[in-house]
């Protein structure tokens, strides 16, 4: 879960991270308001929005006056940022800022541990110093979390001279207590910054929450992404179905994360000997169990795309068997009755494949076509969306 | 031969009293595993009939240990007591803990596996993992027994059905032992342990590596292929259309920046020379064809 600029400010303060006071404004009124109670004079308005590249589209203004400001949120409020709608923005009095700088902790997938990341040069993008200037940038491994010592290290790795070493470090202390009591995936603050006045803030921060810690957070529905997510996601979600959506025209259905992986780049690579180029519209994984409730809800939020023209259903029964599944999208047609009217192509193997091939046949359902490859099942879907069915 | 279970596997099941637990120690019994105890706090003493057999029920690891000659445990418990569980396995010095259990806090899973680690004596597989099997020597997990027989190829995975897809599409020739790794972002055993595992293995002839979108697993994998590995590596990667930043089903399948996408993986696996299948029929055909080859080299 990704939290939005002033979530993650909020999280900060929680801990003693030292911030600049933050009001959000959903219109140009709770814009005014939030200016008056941040004290007035110069001001920030940022879209809080999941998307980078806010500077450059137009989505983070300074403000001096009420005038200012009713003109600067209006401007952003309702703005469209690579298909995310602003809907919030956030205010906070400008800082003069002395020197930026960068600090993250992330878990490190490769050492089944955590990662510091530090540089003196903050405010750029992290990935580009990283590549263009990699000894600018110090990553330093944190096993036991950041105490004093490893606050230290970090700095000193990253070349910050002594004297920053315990202010900083503090702040870096409390940066990795935020991290581990919210379980946090990642903690970025860019820029942290050194006011002309000589404070630090962390003047702005990306916070990812692990989902599964969930169970042992309270609070942690606000930060359930209802802004900025496409809609056939949330309906999907609510059905508790795993569903991805992409931008293409066949609709894919399959059980297990790496199957249904494996099923878009199949459906991929046979659009692109056909007209039109079909993609694949989503990705679903139904799981292991695949009843008829659960498929007939995958084909209910797959057929409500309007851009699907065809369905690939690609199962492999492992522990559940295939005469189930068969069962359940025979049932699922019949649930969906009239709402069903792309065609459907099924593949299905493993355990008992015979027996769910027969049911098959047996429906003899107008709209479902039978392959018995992966590969062959990909290429008729994708015909069949190529020709618009 | 096979790799981390055989027949001298002597099982213990945390969580074995549990829907899960219950219904997948049956099918472990079924295919052949030697299932020797359950461990649920509080319900020492109970057993669990399965078909006729009753499988004893103990408080604790070491209790299951010391009463069964237990070397392996596979852990079904809830992801709210999950590192509970498997820390408990780790101390009581358990050779082997498979985690099964889906959806346990990442944080949890880098302190157990810390653990292992440090222990030097247990190998962590998972978490969000299906298991092992060794056809007709042990199954640990969830994979299903009936897919494929034994014989030569080593498998190792990321993901369960596309384990399951492989095993089917080479069930003609079948597995000397076929490792899902799991999904998630941290897990104990990683490609690399595994394959340096079939490496030393004398029953398998070749290895198929199936990775997935995320993370830089496969990279490595690749360069140490290239360095440590002798028997030929047919690859398979799945993810080529996931867009940036979304997370494919597994927690770990996801790209971030320009890292982790399915191109970068295959591109690093050719190098190393590794032969990677388009499809899994085809990286299926790919290894087909290896055999070939080896054995007209004999």
């Amino acid at each position: 879960m990704d939290l939005l600029e002033y979530q993650a400010r909020d999280l900060f303060e929680r801990f003693g991270v030292p911030v600049l006071p933050g009001r959000i404004a959903s219109s140009v009124d709770e814009a005014l308001e939030a200016y008056e109670s941040v004290g007035g004079g110069t001001v920030v308005v940022k879209a809080q929005v999941r998307v980078g590249g806010r500077g450059k589209a137009g989505c983070v203004k300074l403000a001096k006056s009420a005038a200012e400001v009713a003109e600067v949120a209006g401007g952003i409020l309702g703005l469209d940022i690579h298909g995310h709608i602003v809907d919030t923005v956030m205010l906070s009095p400008a800082a003069a800022i002395a020197e930026e700088f960068y600090f993250s902790i992330l878990l490190d997938r490769a050492a089944n541990g955590y990662l510091a990341m530090c540089s003196l040069e903050g405010g750029m993008d992290i990935e580009q110093l990283a590549e263009e200037r990699p000894e600018a940038l110090a990553q330093v491994s944190v096993g036991d979390g950041i105490d004093a010592a490893k606050a230290k290290e970090i700095l000193t790795e990253a070349g910050f001279p002594e004297a920053d070493h315990e202010r900083i470090g503090l702040v870096l202390e409390k940066l990795w207590t935020a991290f581990k009591e919210s379980d946090a995936t990642l903690v970025e603050v860019n820029p942290l910054v050194r006011t002309e006045s000589g404070y630090i803030l962390a003047l702005d921060g990306k916070v990812t929450l692990d989902a599964n810690a969930e169970f042992r957070h309270s609070g942690w529905a606000k930060y359930h992404e209802t802004s900025g997510s496409v809609d056939l996601e949330r309906q999907a979600k609510e059905l508790d179905l795993n569903y991805v959506k992409l931008d293409g025209n066949v609709g894919v259905i399959g059980n297990g994360a790496g199957l249904v992986m494996s099923t878009l780049d199949v459906v991929a690579a046979a659009g692109l000997e056909l007209p039109g180029h079909p993609k694949p519209a989503n990705f679903l994984d139904i799981g292991g169990g695949a009843s008829a409730t659960v498929m007939a809800n995958g084909l209910r939020i797959i057929m409500s795309d309007p851009q699907v023209e065809s369905i690939f259903v690609n199962v492999f029964g492992g522990i559940t068997a295939c005469n189930e599944v068969a069962d359940g999208i025979v049932r699922a047609l019949d649930i969906l009755g009239d709402e069903a009217k792309l065609p459907i192509v099924v593949r299905l193997d493993g355990n008992s494949v015979e027996v769910g091939k027969a049911i098959l046949a047996e429906a003899n359902h107008p709209l479902i076509t039978v392959k018995s490859t992966m590969d062959e099942a990909a290429r008729t879907a994708a015909k069949l969306a190529s020709e618009g069915n | 031969m096979a790799i981390f279970i055989d027949e001298s596997s002597r099982v213990i099941v945390q969580g074995m009293t549990g829907k899960e637990g219950r219904k997948h120690t049956q099918r472990m019994i079924m295919s052949g595993t030697r299932v020797v105890g359950g461990v649920t706090p509080g319900r020492g003493g109970e057993s669990v009939l399965f078909e006729e057999d009753p499988v004893p029920v103990f408080n604790t690891v070491a209790d299951a240990m010391a009463a069964t000659g237990a070397n392996v445990s596979v852990v079904f418990v809830p992801p709210k007591f999950a590192k509970a569980a498997v820390l408990e396995a780790i101390e009581a010095g358990i050779g082997l803990v498979v985690v099964i259990t889906e959806g346990i806090p990442v944080h949890d899973s880098v302190e157990f596996a810390a653990a292992a680690k440090a222990s030097g004596r247990t190998r962590l597989i998972g978490p969000n993992c299906p298991g092992l099997i060794s056809p007709g020597r042990s199954n640990v997990g969830i994979i299903p027994a009936h897919i494929s027989g034994a014989g030569r190829i080593g498998l190792v995975s990321k993901s369960g059905t596309l384990t399951y897809q492989m095993m089917f599409e080479l069930r003609d020739h079948g597995f000397s032992t076929a490792v899902g790794i799991g999904g998630d972002p941290v897990v104990g055993t990683k490609h690399i342990d595994v394959l340096q595992a079939f490496e030393d293995d004398p029953g398998t002839d070749v290895i198929v590596m199936i990775g997935e979108i995320g993370g830089d697993a496969e990279e490595r994998a690749a360069e140490y292929i290239a360095e440590h590995i002798s028997k030929p590596v047919v690859g398979y990667v799945a993810g080529f259309t996931a867009p940036p930043g979304k997370t494919m089903g597994h927690a770990g399948a996801i790209i971030t920046g320009s890292a982790g996408t399915a191109q970068a993986k295959k591109e690093a696996l050719e190098a190393a020379g590794v032969k990677v299948g388009e499809t899994p029929s085809q990286t299926a055909q790919l290894v087909r064809d290896t055999i070939a080859d080896m054995r007209r080299a004999d």
